[in-house]
């Protein structure tokens, strides 16, 4: 099958837009939430919702942290080789704290199951919802949903889904490709 | 990603810029890890790993439980007095029969040159050199580049100077390689007998005058005068040494440049090193000390994976 593409650079800004919108509807000023994206990709796009909730609601002072979770998965060791860890900055307690957890794809729930530890070693939040761009809803092997969803996608097992950005990679756009 | 091309941790030697540059950038991720309210990651849990040290040691041997311990791996420790080498069973003896316990990784300090490479022949864990002799001391070496990569960015035309035993120090036996690999330019001062005999084949420099070689250098790493290694005497007394190789406060006022003053420890204070520069703000030495426990985990973590 050729590769489709199921959210366009228009469709993309829309859709984080709304998530905005939503998270605005829950928490109002922010001033007692934070958004922390998970490491490496989820960090594109809670870069992107930090921004635009920030000119939204005209403040500077959204707290905003970047989590690495290598350390805590759970398939380490069975990848034969290290996996490379990427930067974690939180300068700010979590405890108390709403937080947004922001992610581009969810799909087995695995990489969230080791946000969520990871997160309890910065303190004790008063609550943790998930934001992701793309939920591929049928593959889950944990019980983990997102409170706020881009997009959903039925899509099996072979076929893979790539969230592109602006930054990166030239334009935003949301692609599903098939393995052969 | 990207791995180690080593299994083990012998020397700074076998290792290629990559992997020294790998640990770099692990280790700063673990000095995050240190800074958060729990010190403390999983990545570890299923490992084993048995601190074997055959000569004492007090940092070096804290600084790797505590790595091993903020990774969640099992350790145990063992120390050469009161065990059975003290009966004569032989080294791979006593580490066979460990790892017959299901250790995973051993490190290692012993006061024989070469002892964990040999031992890397004859056994399937991931062994680390925690110092071996007079030839290497790789975390140390690591630690001390990495201190440096902080304070300067990056190590790429440094001017790194050692002073004092190079002769028995293994720590300069790291450093040397380390820095060359990584693009630092590396002298040496000390009395001439503590100097090893081609010394310039490693590239490196003499220079026997403390003033001048410190009037060349952005960093000065002082060594501690090991008169446990002497059995002969190779400086005349303690007091002798001390006014002509030891670093004072005065002596750095008196050079045209700020330099950043290391040490090893630990410290022979009014020996190789006053107080007055030790706990200077020119001295980084409790930063090494922190950065110890940061490059550990790295080097743990990484070889963990090469299984």
């Amino acid at each position: 099958m050729k590769p489709r593409i199921i959210l366009d650079s228009h469709k993309f800004s829309l859709t984080i837009d709304r998530l905005c919108h939503q998270l605005i509807e829950q928490h109002k000023d922010f001033s007692a939430s934070c958004i922390i994206g998970v490491q490496p990709r989820g960090v594109f796009l809670a870069e992107r919702i930090h921004r635009r909730l920030q000119s939204i609601l005209k403040t500077k002072d959204i707290a905003y942290g970047k989590l690495d979770i290598t350390l805590y998965r759970d398939d380490f060791r069975q990848k034969g080789k290290p996996m490379t860890t990427n930067e974690t900055d939180i300068k700010f307690s979590l405890e108390g704290k709403n937080i947004v957890l922001i992610d581009d794809v969810l799909y087995t729930g695995r990489t969230i199951r080791s946000a969520l530890d990871a997160l309890l070693d910065f303190g004790r939040p008063n609550d943790v919802e998930l934001l992701v761009l793309i939920d591929r809803r049928l593959q889950r092997h944990l019980p983990i949903q997102a409170k706020y969803v881009g997009k959903v996608i039925d899509s099996i097992t072979t076929e893979k889904v790539k969230v592109e950005w602006a930054e990166t990679d030239g334009q935003d756009k949301v692609w599903i490709l098939s393995e052969q | 990603m990207s791995a180690l091309s080593q299994k083990h941790l012998i020397a700074i030697k076998d290792l290629q810029k990559s992997d020294i540059e790998l640990i770099f950038q692990t280790a700063d991720t673990f000095k995050e890890v240190l800074q958060r309210p729990i010190k403390k990651v999983p990545s570890l849990r299923d490992i084993t790993i048995a601190n074997l040290f055959f000569e004492d040691s007090t940092r070096t041997r804290i600084s790797f439980e505590l790595a091993e311990k903020r990774l969640s791996a099992d350790t145990i420790n063992f120390s050469a007095s009161g065990s059975s080498v003290k009966k004569g069973e032989t080294l791979l003896d006593t580490v066979n029969n460990i790892l017959a316990m299901k250790v995973d990784m051993v490190v290692m300090r012993h006061s024989s040159s070469g002892a964990q490479s040999f031992l890397s022949r004859h056994i399937k864990a991931n062994i680390i050199n925690a110092g071996d002799g007079t030839h290497e001391h790789p975390t140390q070496g690591l630690l001390d580049g990495y201190s440096v990569r902080e304070k300067f960015g990056d190590l790429k035309g440094l001017n790194y100077l050692i002073i004092g035993d190079i002769k028995h120090s293994r720590v300069a036996g790291s450093d040397i390689p380390l820095m060359h690999k990584m693009g630092a330019k590396v002298k040496v001062c000390g009395p001439p007998t503590l100097i090893p005999k081609h010394i310039e084949e490693l590239g490196v420099t003499y220079e026997p005058n403390l003033k001048k070689a410190l009037e060349w250098c952005d960093v000065a790493n002082v060594l501690r005068i090991q008169l446990e290694r002497m059995d002969i005497k190779f400086i005349p007394s303690l007091r002798e040494y001390s006014l002509f190789y030891g670093v004072n406060k005065e002596l750095l006022d008196s050079i045209s440049r700020k330099i950043v003053i290391m040490h090893p420890g630990p410290i022979n204070r009014g020996v190789e090193l006053n107080s007055d520069v030790a706990d200077s703000k020119q001295s980084i030495i409790l930063q090494q000390v922190e950065n110890g426990v940061a490059i550990r985990m790295a080097a743990l973590y990484l070889l963990a994976d090469r299984g």
